[in-house]
């Protein structure tokens, strides 16, 4: 009966006494639901244009993050770092795409993924042999106080966060719509063998898809970076961003931004409100059960393409 | 040719098979006199920050012993480290891969972590050799007699956990009554430890505490500390954090507003990587400590024209001095005080993990003895003996001012006689009772 | 020339169904127990036992469950550290049950260790099929990713709840000794990693053989049809929802069991933290290098998974190489995942397939035609 009463009643009784509070948990969930989109949007792109799941984006974080890290370290200024770790990003989507896609074409997707878990553990590895598994600190100057606005209080880390994602989107979306590359990817993301005989050189595109995603990676990485310091750990940020994949659907931008919202506010809100009842740190699984809940009444996720299976 | 892949992937397959049996079939050849010393460190994985210096610190040590001394008593130190990664399973094999090398086997081990100090708890009692897990591991392996081949000197967590309170109720004037006290922990055996002492004390000082596990590795703390901040609002926060997490737990305490100086860690959440990582924000935060950073002590005059001056320095030369470092360095010297014990007594020439376990136990770091190996002011006198593994050692409140540790208290003793010792004796005994161990009789040794 | 089965006639139905048709294939397989059961313990010493023998044999069991999951029955799982973490607690639930105190009897009584591990295959069994709910509704990825609820949700049950760790502050569970025969210790410190590895060889050769055997019946031919293609499948009358239950209980019997044993016969202790999502990774290596859909395949990639590290781990220092350990880890993380690509670039079908290569090209030795 106390359970039921700690699930059923309590909470809201909490929310009621204290309204304020469950905005400012709501908004702070939002905004950390963000920097998990930061990290899906990666997987998305890449799912979308080559049907690749792929597990190495966390490790594509952890990488570009130590570039970066690495060259501000060398001396070299932010907008110097920047260009040069894009470069490296560049080259490593080549080198996945040479090395790694071009010889598994036609091959089962639970084979690619595998092969991306490869990539993931050679990149831990490499990333950490150039530069070291100590600690690099990354100050960019974001500001890291508590404001407030009447009664609530936000985080104004998490505010930049949310306002970097939603400009990174932004240009993706201008980029997906408005370049030749952009349409040609829409076109190889929505059948690659039309796009093939319409003359789409389908590498080319894979190699930018890729670089896009480490960009998209560089970002994240900068982010999170700033956020905890650069280290081995950023890699496991890829594990938070998985259930924001699956419940926003893994080829929808759109759904990576909606799934991270929803993830975000609702671990948030449940490790506050409803947590005591059932123990706490119940954040690891939650945002799983919610995706699963979420997946029984639609199995693509919220924004997926539709599956259609045919004998 | 047709068959060019199979034959290759074959020739592979034999190359490997070769290799692996080469490799695998000559496992332990080490034929250096010497007394083997293992390392069972991690350089690598998501606590490799912490991990680094700290074994740093230990093998500079060995390096400095051997450079200077020509190891203990003459017999050269053989120093030899594997990567654990901070993986229970890795820190398996590596001791088994360990234990019985060099000409006498491993002298003692010192795995850095609480998982692995767990999973080898048992190994060590059937192999004999001397576990020393300093300011961590298990709490009540400080009996004994029931534990004979673990040591906890010179603090336990229950100890640190104590000792925090007492700090607390000097800040407070001792009345603790009423107050709220929450504790951030890494969800996991090392998060867990102090837990029982501190709802012991709860309920002794009458003050009320609250309990925010934080799961592995600890990225995401967002929702407890808006709980802790904005609706819990305890007097005091005590961090049990290790790695990634105890800079989120700073910069999202200062995020909800949380004062610093009343957010404590115990000596694992206040290394200086940590607070570099968080920054700014990290200013005025107090860590438990058992050995103090600085590298103003004896022991660094040698160190400097012996080790980092000779080019014989494993780490970069920032991190000498730091509070990991000197931990490290602290860590190593009781291995190497066991075995200048042990070899009173047994002679000097390399000795069995069985002959150290004397040595070990009977260590007895007074402060002249600190004073003449250069540990004066680093660390308290200890002192061990057979149903005694903890020793006496003493903990003390540092604060982050920005740039480095400063002290914050005296040293604090922990109150052992009447509170933690008999907790250390019903939990030992449990466990002896589990095990179908006896425990041996310490009177008559 | 050796390797031929010409003159080998099969005379009855039982000839033609038993598991090793050609003879020579059945010499092989019994030479291979003898060696295991009487040479292996005699040769190898302690730090091979403890440190390879004995996870080896541990991880076949589970890339045995996980192969039957995603390999014959299709349903691609994440939960295999969640399933093995349930069956080591489990077993140590039910090895430290006091039967005597339950019903009253004056001496304290506890399971026989043989029904431990059954048991604790048993209870995995039913969790298993409780998450494999999903696999009804959902398929692919987003089945992959929805089993990682259970893997994370399972270890977070057993670090939160302290019933499950008989109230021990540190949440860490270590077996209790017990006997197999009166005298005979098989976990516990003291138990001899010989007697450890015989009783686990033992329980690895049975679980194979009745892994080989169910696939070669119905069930097992039903889980091939579903994971070619369930619609079809389910057209031609195969029930999905029992069947696709059915392989989740099955393959959760079986990574329950290894769960127990890592903790009872390798570790000796374990924390929740020891079956995280990197053991559901290195399960599922194993049964992608060795080969999906393969009882040998489980076995070839266990030991490749199992014996990569170490031998990374201790090459260079053989080969008189004096590489501090922070780079040999990093190297051996980059080597590890290029073998891993290199491996499924040049056989994508695993370790299993090279094998049945190898044994066609024998039949044909020396004159290939």
């Amino acid at each position: 009966m106390d359970f039921l009463y700690n699930i059923l009643v309590a909470p809201f009784a909490m929310i009621g006494a204290a309204p304020s509070f469950f905005v400012e948990v709501l908004i702070g969930g939002l905004l950390s639901g963000v920097m998990y989109s930061l990290v899906a949007l990666g997987f998305v792109l890449i799912f979308k244009a080559s049907g690749v799941f792929n597990f190495a984006q966390g490790a594509m974080v952890l990488f570009a993050a130590l570039f970066f890290a690495g060259f501000m370290d060398k001396g070299i200024p932010w907008y110097g770092a920047l260009p040069l770790t894009v470069l490296v990003m560049l080259v490593l989507a080549m080198g996945i795409e040479r090395v790694v896609l071009r010889p598994l074409v036609n091959q089962p997707h639970i084979i690619l993924f595998m092969a991306t878990i490869g990539v993931s553990y050679f990149l831990d590895g490499l990333g950490q042999t150039i530069w070291g598994s100590e600690m690099r600190v990354l100050n960019i100057g974001i500001p890291q106080n508590p404001i407030n606005m009447g009664p609530i209080q936000v985080n104004a880390f998490d505010i930049v966060a949310a306002v970097v994602a939603g400009s990174l989107v932004a240009a993706l979306a201008l980029f997906f719509q408005y370049t030749r590359i952009g349409r040609a990817l829409r076109a190889v993301a929505d059948d690659h063998q039309a796009a093939l005989s319409v003359g789409i050189p389908l590498k080319t595109i894979w190699a930018i898809v890729w670089t896009v995603a480490g960009v998209v990676g560089l970002v994240a990485g900068v982010m999170w970076g700033a956020k905890l310091g650069v280290q081995f750990s950023l890699a496991m940020v890829a594990l938070k961003a998985l259930p924001v994949l699956i419940l926003g659907g893994f080829t929808s931008i759109p759904g990576a931004i909606v799934g991270g919202l929803i993830i975000g506010a609702g671990e948030k809100v449940a490790e506050v409100f409803w947590a005591d009842a059932i123990g706490g740190g119940i954040e690891d699984w939650f945002a799983y059960m919610l995706a699963l809940a979420f997946l029984l009444f639609r199995p693509q996720g919220l924004f997926g393409d539709k599956i259609i299976e045919r004998v | 040719m047709r068959l060019s892949k199979f034959t290759k992937a074959s020739v592979y397959t034999m190359v490997a098979a070769a290799l692996t049996v080469g490799v695998l079939a000559g496992g332990e050849a080490r034929a250096e006199d010497g007394q083997y010393v293992p390392g069972m460190v991690y350089r690598t994985g998501p606590y490799a920050p912490g991990g680094i210096p700290w074994a740093d610190g230990y093998a500079d040590y060995f390096t400095l012993l051997n450079e200077r001394d020509g190891g203990i008593g003459g017999v050269k130190i053989l120093y030899d480290e594997c990567d654990s990664a901070y993986n229970n399973d890795k820190g398996v094999e590596c001791y088994e891969k360990m234990k019985g090398q060099g000409p006498t086997g491993a002298s003692a081990f010192q795995p850095l972590s609480t998982g692995i100090s767990y999973a080898i708890l048992d190994r060590v009692r059937a192999d004999k050799i001397p576990l020393i897990t300093s300011g961590l591991g298990r709490a009540d392996a400080s009996v004994g007699s029931v534990f004979p081949y673990v040591f906890t000197l010179p603090v336990t967590y229950w100890a640190g956990a104590d000792a925090i309170v007492q700090y607390i109720g000097q800040q407070e004037k001792g009345a603790l009554k009423g107050k709220k006290i929450a504790l951030v922990y890494h969800d996991s055996a090392y998060g867990k430890e102090p837990i029982k002492t501190l709802e012991a004390l709860a309920a002794k000082e009458g003050f009320e505490l609250s309990l925010f596990p934080v799961p592995h590795p600890g990225l995401e703390q967002k929702a407890t500390w808006l709980k802790i901040g904005r609706q819990l609002r305890p007097d005091y926060v005590i961090m049990w954090g290790w790695g990634v997490m105890n800079a989120t737990a700073l910069k999202e305490a200062a995020a909800v507003g949380f004062p610093m100086d009343h957010f404590i860690g115990v000596w694992w959440s206040g290394s200086e990587v940590d607070m570099n990582a968080a920054g700014a924000v990290a200013k005025g935060f107090k860590a438990a400590q058992f050995i103090l950073p600085g590298n103003s002590f004896g022991v660094y005059k040698d160190l400097k024209t012996k080790v980092f001056d000779a080019g014989k320095a494993k780490g970069e030369a920032a991190e000498h001095g730091t509070v990991i470092y000197n931990r490290g360095l602290g860590a190593a010297l009781l291995t190497a005080e066991g075995i200048k014990v042990a070899q009173d007594k047994f002679g000097k020439k390399p000795l069995t993990g069985e002959q150290i376990q004397w040595g070990v136990e009977h260590i007895n770091l007074s402060p002249e003895r600190l004073e003449q190996i250069g540990f004066s002011g680093m660390i308290n006198p200890v002192k061990l003996s057979c149903n005694d593994h903890e020793g006496g050692g003493s903990v003390i409140i540092t604060q982050w001012d920005g740039k480095e540790w400063q002290p914050a208290s005296d040293w604090i003793m922990p109150r052992r006689e009447g509170f933690l010792r008999p907790m250390y004796e019903e939990s030992a005994m449990a466990y002896a009772k589990e095990k179908g161990i006896t425990p041996r009789d310490c009177s008559k040794e | 020339m050796f390797y031929r089965e010409a003159g080998q006639f099969k005379a009855s139905y039982a000839a033609d169904q038993q598991i090793f048709p050609i003879r020579q294939d059945r010499i092989a397989y019994y030479t291979l127990l003898a060696v295991a059961f009487a040479a292996v313990p005699m040769v190898a010493n302690e730090y091979w036992m403890a440190t390879i023998l004995i996870p080896f044999l541990v991880m076949s069991i589970a890339s045995l469950g996980l192969n039957i999951l995603t390999g014959y029955a299709g349903q691609l799982s994440l939960g295999t550290g969640g399933f093995m973490a349930t069956g080591a607690f489990a077993a140590y639930k039910l090895s430290t049950w006091d039967i005597g105190a339950t019903f009253g009897l004056a001496e304290p009584m506890h399971l026989h260790m043989v029904f431990v591990f059954l048991g604790a295959g048993v209870i995995t069994a039913a969790v298993g099929v409780l998450f494999g709910m999903p696999s009804l509704r959902i398929k692919g990825f987003y089945l992959a990713v929805a089993t990682l609820a259970a893997q994370f949700f399972l270890l977070w049950l057993f670090n939160k709840v302290p019933w499950f760790t008989n109230y021990s502050t540190s949440g860490v569970i270590s077996a209790p000794p017990r006997e197999l025969f009166p005298g005979v210790v098989i976990t516990g410190p003291m138990a001899h990693p010989v007697t450890k590895y015989l009783f686990l060889l033992s329980l690895v050769v049975l679980l194979a053989l009745g892994a080989k055997n169910i696939m070669r019946c119905h069930l097992g031919r039903a889980w091939m049809a579903i994971r070619d293609m369930d619609i079809a499948a389910e057209i031609i009358g195969i029930r999905p929802m029992r069947t696709k239950l059915a392989a989740f209980a099955l393959s959760s019997f079986y990574c329950g069991i290894a769960g127990a044993a890592w903790a009872f016969l390798y570790t000796g202790s374990v924390e929740p933290l020891a079956f995280s999502i990197e053991v559901s990774f290195k399960v599922l290596f194993m049964i992608i290098i060795g080969g999906l859909g393969s009882i040998m395949g489980s076995f070839l990639g266990a030991a490749f998974i199992t014996l990569l590290p170490v031998l990374l781990t201790n090459g260079p220092r053989l080969l008189g190489l004096n590489i501090p350990v922070d780079i040999i880890s990093h190297l051996e993380f980059m080597i590890f995942g290029a073998l891993i690509i290199f491996f499924l670039i040049v056989e994508p079908h695993g370790l299993a397939r090279l094998w049945q290569i190898a044994k066609e090209k024998l039949r044909l030795w020396p004159f290939p035609y």
